[in-house]
């Protein structure tokens, strides 16, 4: 016999009842959730000016105490005296050719090794070991870069100490990353598209060419366009593999550095200045970092612009 | 039966895995030229498996192994020689959700076109006459004739579920297969889609995937049952619905389960 079908219609569950009236007016614990949510949201909003704040400290910081030596000159003048005056044309010029060169080989590679990771390759153990092998990479510390660099290209590869060795080891320290945030340009166009091509008969190549490329490309652009501040930043693995303390380059000559020669760059520059050689004025390392510093914001500020651009264009 | 009946598809023995997972079953079907053949049977039954069995398109979802023949129009599709883009370009497929492509009308209809004749820069009038006529097959000329230069993307979802269609007929499609073409679609989108539908029967044949009883009714000419990964009936729609064979179907047309 069934005994559980009796509905017990005082089940100590069921809600009190309130009078009409005071059904929307706040209780105890309503206020109590309200605070809550206020000071959840002050906090979160304190920790986002909190970011803002040391860069536009930076920035201001940096500018007041560059300013006076901030000047044309300063651009194109080669240091002199000792590193103790002059200007950063040598390091300046040496950190646009190792930034170039390294993306002119690892933006290639990346990209076209990402389209085949995302759009050809199927799962399978080996693109697993692939993927892992993009992951790690990226973590590795740049001074471990540094050493590969040093022993692959140096001396393995007998490039020596030169601007060649450092941007190939910038393009190594790069390529994951760029392999990473192409894949996930790639992975955010929809696969409807690329099953609407399949479906007319469309090769893989014609609808990475007519459909994925064009409706991805902002975002691999970005992806590539932020790693150029960071070949430009980094020290360690343009320090063992050709940056050099000093190297004197005719003043305005664009073409001064050869592939096999040393050169200056500026975030090494800047090292040495403030750690190696005493007695530099206080404006030449900051008009130093404010350039470096200036590069870096540039260059994002082009890759931000170029995203937004490129995105008005597109909609789906 | 009749004798004289032309298939435009024929299976035998076709089984299809998904890595260990068996999502087809000896199918054996064949399926009459020129008519609406209406695919139903309860989510997960192998369905738009079949359906994209006959442009092979599942081999791009991965781990897929088929065994058995497809024969479509007397040749079997499986075979070594058979090339891929030639295939689905005359056996077209329509998806549940509209998938345009993001560029503008007139370029998504001769994105085929483009797709298999890349040398060849066709004129622009000829183009145009391509366009309008794909279009008016369609009936969306009369709507579209001044906007398409628009980006597909951006119209009514009917339209665009029309436009998916359009897009296949330049290319002379034999086959069309609709994967539920209808889902997405309100009262209204889902009448101009199936007025459609037998318009275009007779010129090609249709297959539908569809969830929808009614719909099934109201085109298919023929019905397939399909339940667990294998035919449990395949007969005239009339037949089906009125007086089926087996159990399982008129449990599931009698909206028992599924």
């Amino acid at each position: 016999m069934p005994t559980d079908t009796v509905p017990s219609s005082t089940s100590p569950d069921s809600p009190e009842i309130i009078e009409p009236k005071l059904m929307f007016t706040a209780t105890e614990q309503s206020r109590k959730k309200q605070l809550t949510e206020n000071i959840a949201r002050c906090i979160f909003f304190v920790m986002t000016l909190l970011m803002i704040l040391p860069l536009v400290l930076i920035v201001v910081y940096l500018f007041v105490k560059a300013a006076p030596i901030l000047s044309p000159e300063f651009f194109f003048m080669n240091p002199e005296k000792g590193m103790r005056a002059g200007g950063i044309w040598a390091p300046l010029l040496g950190t646009i050719y190792i930034v170039i060169i390294s993306l002119l080989v690892s933006a290639p590679v990346g990209v076209l090794a990402a389209v085949y990771l995302n759009e050809y390759a199927r799962e399978s153990w080996f693109t697993r070991i692939i993927n892992l092998a993009v992951v790690n990479l990226a973590g590795v510390p740049s001074i471990v870069h540094a050493l590969f660099g040093v022993g692959a290209f140096v001396y393995f590869a007998r490039m020596g100490r030169s601007v060649l060795a450092a941007s190939l080891t910038l393009a190594i320290m790069t390529l994951p990353v760029i392999i990473a945030s192409t894949k996930e340009a790639l992975g955010a166009v929809p696969m409807a598209f690329r099953e609407a091509c399949w479906n007319t008969g469309a090769t893989r190549w014609q609808t990475i060419r007519g459909i994925v490329l064009p409706n991805s490309i902002s975002g691999i652009l970005t992806g590539v366009i932020l790693q150029v501040s960071r070949a430009a930043g980094e020290t360690a693995p343009i320090m063992f593999t050709g940056a050099v303390f000093f190297k004197a380059i005719s003043e305005g000559d664009v073409l001064a550095y050869g592939l096999f020669d040393r050169f200056m760059a500026l975030s090494m520059h800047l090292y040495q200045l403030s750690t190696q050689v005493p007695g530099v004025p206080d404006a030449l390392e900051y008009g130093t970092a404010i350039v470096l510093l200036g590069t870096v914001l540039m260059v994002n500020a082009l890759a931000i612009v170029l995203r937004v651009y490129l995105r008005s264009r597109k909609r789906w | 039966m009749s004798a004289d009946k032309r298939y435009s598809i024929e299976t035998s023995q076709l089984n299809l895995w998904y890595a260990d997972f068996q999502a087809l079953i000896n199918v054996s079907v064949k399926i009459v030229d020129g008519l609406i053949t209406g695919l139903i049977g309860p989510s997960g039954c192998g369905k738009t498996t079949l359906l994209r069995c006959f442009n092979r398109v599942n081999e791009r979802y991965g781990n897929v192994t088929t065994i058995g023949e497809v024969q479509i129009l007397g040749k079997n599709i499986y075979d070594s020689d058979v090339s891929l883009p030639e295939l689905r370009k005359n056996v077209g497929m329509v998806f549940q959700r509209p998938n345009p492509l993001p560029i503008s009308v007139y370029e998504n209809i001769i994105f085929g076109l483009r797709i298999h004749s890349e040398q060849r820069r066709r004129k622009k009038s000829q183009t145009d006459e391509i366009v309008e006529a794909a279009l008016r097959e369609v009936f969306l000329w009369d709507d579209l004739k001044d906007q398409l230069k628009v980006k597909a993307t951006t119209l009514q979802l009917e339209q665009q579920q029309k436009l998916c269609i359009a897009r296949l007929l330049p290319l002379k499609p034999r086959v069309i297969l609709m994967d539920e073409p209808c889902s997405t679609l309100d009262a209204k989108g889902t009448r101009a889609v199936e007025e459609l539908m037998l318009e275009l029967a007779g010129h090609y044949t249709i297959l539908i995937v569809t969830h929808n009883m009614a719909q099934a009714r109201r085109v298919s000419d023929e019905c397939i049952f399909m339940l667990l990964g294998e035919i449990v009936e395949h007969t005239r729609t009339e037949d089906l619905f009125l007086m089926p064979k087996s159990t399982k179907t008129a449990d599931y047309i009698e909206g028992r389960y599924g």
